[in-house]
């Protein structure tokens, strides 16, 4: 094991060498081009055998992942906010194909206005392309998703492809002591890709032919099936990663101070770094807080979000993306896998942090002690943007 | 005696493909296959060759096959080479086949790319001069005054006002190492120069005429007949060019006239004299073109 201090991109870019990604196919984009140009110095320092195809587009970069994926290679890819775009057609035919490909995306704002500030626009757009989505909130856990996701995705009864998240910049290009393990500890956690079936001219098969209506949803339902099965292998992944690496992060969603907590903000990415420390401030001065940090958006982490529902009366949601029409998609998710039980707890859903707008300390501070003393259940204020110049909702 | 077979006997392609009466494609991929033999991994976009191997769980093809998205077959192909390069896999021919849509439009960045890049692949573009998996749209590489759906003559004469674009001479222009036009009429033409592909390294470009009898508003019993015509009218002339060098492969010692050609097909038509005398004006143009280009390149041989 090698202790370094690195970026974001950085960790994404020794995750895929030490997965040992067979294939990289990827375009630049800010804040992500430094993953691929670490990945270019490694090859063309010998330090990492991998085929590198510098293509012209993402489009064509996930295009590229998925047949070499269906030859039956290892591949990773890493984009960002319109690259993630443009790739939408591609990321569908992933999962269709069920290729586990991985690819490490930095949260980025969509334009216009341009912003390559930290946003979660560009994945949570992506949120019904059947990929496993994680959202990180160190550099370490970076590197450790990747590792985990291959295994998780590669599974023969998963099969799905997963993107390992970083906010822009916080992460991406911020430096941090991570943890490199050591190739063979890898090598005994993360065996080769062995897919059971592939481009082979001994066994040729045809992939992704039409099909009639007669069995379209059945191929459907096979991926929802996997997707839902993900829920265990994550866990069991995790701790078998723990047992030899030491880490863990809490599987689908990491709590934090939540047992006998009053209000509890529930956010996905690095920001729950944040409130962790608010949290611990806060605790010191007898305000019962807490964190539901959203690892994985999808799968969703149903189980745990009415787990949660159960202990705490007020879960305000940090929505970092909106879903014009109604509401951030974080809280969506939760009032939906709320509705069939009888928990109702009083549920707000905070729109902050867009395109880079800092939540600093004192922005969470405001939030938890709002909802401290909410009483309010119905549907007045349910859905708030946080320091919005000009805008009246704003918290006070 | 007996003459020598140069069209291999296996069959890669079985019988019961789902196009239509006389399609000129199936002849194209059946005699491709021949040329290149089973070791051979094929990725097809939306085209009608998505459709025409039928529906699952069943296949006409022998060999792997990767169905991928319209625009994707030079990504595609450069995923597929990559993957087998990294597991030193080296006896497989990769190949991408996509209509004209497919590659002169929608595909052709991705095309680019992958040429640009000097992926191993051989890249065939079959040639029906129209979207027909869709229902006979324009494409680019629609002869100038046809018909389509989307160039529907009506009361304003809007037929395909510009000319075919030109694949081969785009793909000259990426230096690639081999490009060649080739027509369903002239099979062991095809043979011979997609097996001379196969053993050429790099990006490959092959242009193949596969007329389509329901597009182009003909009988189905012409199509080998029609794509004979066009060859000899140097509507679509069979050449190929190696390391920037032309070689016309077939060279009528003069051309027969373009009319009789375009009289056989519905979609010309409409097409008042002057068009057509322009027509045979810009065939003329083209055909001296080539003959310069391949008597000026052939002085650059051994350069
Ligand atoms: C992104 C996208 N746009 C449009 C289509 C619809 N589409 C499918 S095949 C096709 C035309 C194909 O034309 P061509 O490549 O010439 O092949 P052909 O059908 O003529 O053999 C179109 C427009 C699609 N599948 N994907
Ligand atoms: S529409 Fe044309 S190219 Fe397509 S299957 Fe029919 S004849 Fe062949
Ligand atoms: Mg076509």
């Amino acid at each position: 094991m090698v202790r370094s201090v690195i970026s974001g991109n950085s960790a994404s870019a020794y995750g895929a060498k030490i997965a040992r990604a067979e294939v990289i196919a990827a375009y630049p984009i800010t804040p992500q081009t430094s993953i691929i140009e670490k990945i270019a110095n490694f090859v063309a320092n010998g330090e990492f055998k991998t085929e590198f195809v510098k293509v012209e587009s993402e489009h064509s970069a996930m295009a590229a992942c998925v047949a070499a994926s269906l030859t039956g290679a290892r591949t990773y890819t890493a984009s960002s906010s319109h690259g993630l775009l443009l790739m939408h057609e591609m990321l569908i035919w992933a999962s269709g194909a069920r290729t586990p490909v991985v690819m490490s995306n930095v949260n980025r704002a969509n334009g216009p206005p341009w912003s390559v500030w930290a946003d979660q626009h560009d994945t949570m757009a992506q949120r019904d392309t059947g990929w496993m989505q994680i959202y990180c909130e160190s550099n370490q856990e970076v590197l450790d998703s990747i590792l985990m996701q291959y295994k998780v995705g590669e599974s023969p009864d998963i099969m799905i492809p997963s993107m390992i998240i970083e906010d822009a910049f916080i992460l991406s290009h911020t430096v941090e002591p991570v943890d490199i393990p050591d190739q063979d500890a890898v090598d005994d956690f993360l065996p080769p890709f062995a897919p059971e079936k592939k481009l082979d001219p001994d066994d040729p098969h045809g992939f992704g032919s039409l099909v009639m209506p007669e069995w379209y949803m059945e191929f459907r339902y096979k991926i929802a099936e996997s997707m839902d099965l993900a829920r265990d292998r994550i866990r069991e992944v995790e701790k078998d990663f723990e047992k030899r690496f030491g880490r863990s992060y809490g599987g689908l969603m990491d709590f934090y101070e939540v047992e006998d907590a009053d209000a509890v903000l529930m956010i996905g990415g690095s920001v729950a770094s944040t409130a962790k420390e608010v949290i611990d401030k806060m605790r010191k001065e007898g305000k019962k807080v807490g964190l539901a940090r959203v690892r994985y958006f999808r799968p969703f982490p149903v189980d745990e979000v009415r787990w949660l529902a159960k202990k705490v009366n007020r879960i305000g949601v940090v929505d970092r993306s909106y879903c014009f029409g109604h509401g951030g998609p974080i809280a969506a998710e939760v009032y939906g896998a709320l509705l069939p039980t009888g928990d109702r707890p009083i549920v707000k859903n905070f729109i902050a942090g867009l395109g880079g707008k800092d939540i600093t300390p004192e922005v969470l501070e405001r939030l938890f002690n709002k909802m401290l003393v909410t009483n309010e259940s119905g549907t007045e204020k349910e859905i708030e943007w946080v320091d919005v110049k000009g805008h009246s909702l704003g918290v006070e | 005696m007996m003459a020598k077979l140069t069209i291999p006997e296996e069959e890669l392609m079985y019988p019961g493909h789902v196009g239509c009466l006389g399609c000129g494609a199936t002849l194209a991929m059946r005699y491709t296959l021949k040329a290149l033999g089973q070791r051979t991994i094929i990725s097809v976009p939306a085209c009608c060759w998505a459709v025409m191997p039928g529906v699952f769980p069943l296949t006409c093809l022998k060999i792997p096959m990767l169905y991928t998205a319209f625009e994707t077959t030079g990504a595609s192909i450069s995923g597929i080479r990559a993957a087998l390069d990294a597991k030193g896999i080296d006896d497989i021919t990769v190949v991408g086949w996509a209509g004209d849509g497919g590659t002169a439009d929608i595909g052709i960045q991705a095309l680019s790319g992958a040429v640009e890049r000097g992926t191993d692949v051989m890249y065939i573009m079959y040639d029906n001069e129209a979207y027909m998996n869709t229902g006979v749209q324009r494409s680019s590489a629609t002869p100038i005054g046809a018909w389509t759906t989307t160039t529907p003559v009506g009361t304003t004469k809007d037929w395909k006002k510009m000319p075919k674009k030109d694949m081969v001479e785009i793909m000259v222009a990426h230096k690639i190492p081999y490009t060649a036009t080739m027509s369903i009429s002239h099979p062991e033409d095809m043979i011979k120069k997609l097996q001379k592909a196969q053993k050429i390294k790099g990006p490959k470009f092959i242009h193949i005429y596969a007329p389509c009898p329901t597009g182009w508003r003909m009988a189905p019993d012409k199509t080998v007949e029609i794509a004979k015509m066009a060859v000899d009218s140097g509507a679509f002339p069979l050449y190929e060019v190696e390391d920037g060098i032309y070689t016309i492969t077939r060279k009528p010692k003069e051309l027969k006239p373009v009319m009789p050609y375009l009289a056989m097909q519905g979609r010309f038509r409409h097409l008042p004299q002057e068009e057509l005398d322009g027509i045979q004006l810009g065939i003329q143009k083209r055909w001296k073109r080539l003959l310069k280009l391949e008597e000026f390149t052939r002085d650059l041989e051994g350069e």
